[in-house]
């Protein structure tokens, strides 16, 4: 019964919220990958990308839920999830197009997008702020639990409660049917096996007659859509406050580094890796151990490795040690 | 334009704008911009030494500089003797047990076998090192933390001059620029970018949270100050000065706190041009050409027999300890360290668009573009709330629009820095003052 209890513990402390954060975090590492893979750059706008898509979806929430639209148990924001991405794709591109597209042709260094990126992120980081505000926002709506606690409790006759919140489920959901679609689509489609050629040599794919600008044109409109899904599924599971989503760029990098820069498996595999490391480190132990332990070797303390203001910490360390042992990352990404 | 005459010129227009807030604002206004504008310029040519000179893109400058102000507490802060006894002696245990650790794990791994066991026996290890390390660190901490938490509840500094705490600063920024770049050096570009954000945020947390240390957010504050900088309160309890102010026509109190920011000026002028003629110095070296000659073809460089990644390390922690001890003196400005106050948009890209701005490469162009962007930084905010005003002087009062517009005009800053530096690298890559 201890062990039951303990591993109930655990799944409802570390491995539920740990999976929901690294649905996540995939997400928004397959935007930072993809871009890396394809436009060669780290695109430190990402972050404020996720930001504003995740506002226009808010702010049509809003207009839903005024209007009394909804989807019952489910929240109003997935109704409105289309038009942000439909907002963020027209951003992405227009960003190309005014920005970017310059430096392409011009074949600037890497470092001078990144440069650009940060001058992108500056201005979406003012829009957002200005449209919606610095403050943190709260959008979910529909049913708060798949299982409360409570529930959980009664129906197995546990001391501990398993409580799984809608948004992880949502969030899990999602992650799979559109990490399934993009796979299905860079390996199945003949688009999508254009930009794979792209990726792996340009000189190459140029050669053999893939248009560029054409597979531009789908890497932006794929990352607007991942990154606005990431966005608002992080928003709904925890709550949207722009300076929040600027500094998930940290441990989205990890995880796209970790992963393997340019590879869209290890990006997913990435995020899993930086989120468990994350909700283990900083978790207090004491809850599951003292089911596990004898009476006698209780801890005293929280059994907590660290405090959770480190959790950057941690994203940090692993990348550090990613690339002192392997920099190519686990699954072998680009190493210019 | 001749160069000779148009540098001199653009430094004499951003001087012009500066005293023209004098005159229209006030000139303690006027002297804020001037001293956090010659910090800037030494923040700006901290960095144009890690990217114009050799290419190196750090993202964390906001931990540099957070760190210099940590040096500067350390140094000028009063020890708090209570809080040493209370366990003062187990934190220092704590920490050399830490670096221990790290040490014996470091040597381990060079000593063992490649293998499963090398691995296994390095988890063991740093795993019983953590816990010891917690195990001490702890209690102490608690200590000192419960030592009169209002007013200290930290360690406390060493109660020097505060002037010694800058290049302490600078040192200690140093010391973790050398961390970064011994691991994400010599790797791809960005991954020291990378790697310079995530210290960043780190160091901040660390300042956020370690109480014993820095007494996080509840801040340092009444920083001593330098040594030829007194207070107001004493400039004006001396009838001598109350004499002069009033014999010039000037009220006494305006008067002390003018004088005060012109001593920091002062003070923070010299610093600034001892640096620039270091820094020109060291440009125009055999050391400058070969760093140049790096950043332009680093494969060409190798060939020729220069340590590229060796070169790059230097530069890095040089160009990150002028970044610290810019940090310090803004702590001392200041007079207090307030750890919740740094943020990546104002000490880190800010910077950046400076750099780019004025010039990379060139020293003259990084101070301009620092005084010059400080100087937009400040006043973008009033003309952009006057701007909103003006647009939104049709709509009647009530208007929720005009309301929200007028409220979010604080926000303009960020999109115009962010404009500012699209149209600079896409119709003037090279800066105001291009490297020659």
């Amino acid at each position: 019964m201890d062990l039951l209890n303990a591993i109930v513990a655990l799944a409802n402390f570390v491995v539920v919220p740990a999976i929901a954060y690294g649905s996540q975090l995939a997400l928004g590492a397959l935007g930072i990958t993809l871009i890396y893979g394809i436009l060669r750059f780290s695109n430190f706008a990402h972050g404020d990308t996720m930001a504003f898509g995740t506002m226009v979806t808010i702010l049509v929430t809003w207009w839903f839920q005024g209007l009394g639209v909804g989807l019952g148990p489910l929240p109003t924001a997935l109704l409105a999830l289309p038009f942000g991405i439909a907002a963020t794709i027209a951003l992405l591109l227009g960003t190309d197009r005014v920005v970017y597209r310059f430096y392409r042709q011009q074949k600037a260094a890497p470092v001078i997008f990144v440069m650009v990126s940060l001058g992108v992120m500056f201005i979406l980081n003012g829009l957002v702020r200005f449209i919606i505000g610095p403050n943190e926002q709260r959008f979910a709506d529909g049913a708060r639990f798949l299982i409360s606690a409570r529930d959980f409790k009664t129906m197995t006759g546990l001391r501990e409660g398993l409580a799984i919140k809608t948004s992880s489920g949502i969030t899990v959901i999602t992650a799979v049917i559109v990490v399934a679609a993009l796979f299905w689509f860079l390996n199945r489609t003949r688009t999508g096996k254009s930009m794979r050629a792209f990726s792996d040599n340009e000189d190459l794919a140029l050669l053999s007659g893939i248009n560029p600008e054409r597979v531009v044109l789908y890497t932006w409109m794929i990352v607007g859509a991942l990154a606005t899904i990431a966005g608002v599924l992080y928003g709904l599971d925890k709550s949207f406050k722009p300076f929040t989503y600027f500094q998930l760029l940290l441990p989205m990098f990890a995880a796209a580094i970790v992963g393997g820069l340019g590879n869209p498996l290890g990006a997913i595999a990435g995020g899993f890796v930086i989120a468990f490391s994350e909700v283990t480190v900083t978790y207090a132990w004491k809850k599951v151990l003292v089911y596990l332990l004898p009476d006698s070797l209780e801890p005293s303390g929280l059994v907590q490795l660290m405090s959770t203001d480190y959790k950057f910490a941690v994203s940090f360390a692993i990348l550090i040690i990613v690339l002192l042992f392997k920099p190519t990352g686990l699954f072998k990404g680009k190493s210019v | 334009m001749n160069p000779a005459i148009k540098n001199p010129l653009l430094f004499a227009v951003v001087f012009g704008l500066i005293i023209l807030t004098g005159f229209v604002n006030s000139w303690n206004v006027a002297l804020n911009i001037l001293n956090m504008g010659l910090i800037s310029a030494i923040m700006a040519l901290g960095v144009n030494m890690q990217w114009g000179y050799a290419g190196l893109f750090n993202v964390g400058i906001m931990g540099f500089v957070a760190l210099g102000g940590l040096g500067a507490v350390l140094v000028s802060m009063p020890p708090v003797g209570e809080a040493w006894a209370a366990g003062g002696a187990r934190v220092l245990l704590a920490l050399g047990i830490a670096v221990a650790t790290i040490a014996g794990a470091v040597a381990l791994w060079k000593k063992l076998k490649p293998g499963r066991l090398r691995g296994l026996v390095l988890a063991v290890f740093l795993m019983i090192g953590f816990f010891l390390f917690r195990w001490v660190f702890d209690p102490a901490v608690a200590a000192i933390e419960a030592v009169n938490p209002a007013g200290t509840g930290y360690l406390g500094g060493l109660g020097l001059p505060v002037l010694i705490g800058w290049p302490v600063g600078g040192l200690l920024a140093a010391g973790a620029a050398w961390i970064v770049g011994k691991t994400a050096l010599g790797l791809r570009s960005d991954y020291l970018a990378i790697a310079t954000l995530g210290i960043a945020e780190i160091i901040i947390a660390v300042l956020k949270n370690e109480d014993w240390l820095s007494r996080g957010v509840k801040n340092v504050v009444g920083i001593p100050r330098p040594w030829p900088v007194p207070y107001e309160i004493d400039l004006q309890n001396s009838a001598a000065f109350v004499a002069r102010a009033q014999a010039w026509g000037m009220d006494p109190v305006t008067t002390s706190s003018l004088a005060v920011k012109l001593l920091y000026s002062v003070l923070f002028a010299i610093v600034l041009l001892l640096l620039i003629w270091l820094v020109q110095k060291a440009l125009h070296s055999p050391w400058g050409r070969m760093m140049r000659a790096i950043r332009d073809n680093e494969v060409a460089a190798e060939a020729m027999g220069k340590d590229v990644t060796g070169r790059h390390l230097q530069v890095f922690i040089l160009g990150s300890a002028v970044v610290g001890l810019a940090g310090a003196m803004m702590t001392t400005l200041d007079g207090q360290l307030t750890p919740g106050t740094y943020n990546p948009l104002r000490f880190t890209f800010l910077v950046w668009v400076m750099v780019i701005v004025g010039g990379s490469g060139n020293n003259w162009g990084s101070v301009l573009g620092g005084f010059l962007i400080w100087f937009l930084w400040v006043q973008v905010e009033p003309i952009g709330l006057w701007l909103m005003d003006l647009i939104t002087s049709g709509m009647a009062d009530d208007n929720a629009l005009k309301a929200h517009l007028v409220k979010s005009a604080a926000h303009m800053r960020l999109l115009t820095m962010g404009v500012i530096l699209l149209l600079v690298l896409r119709f003037s890559p090279r800066g105001l003052i291009p490297e020659r």
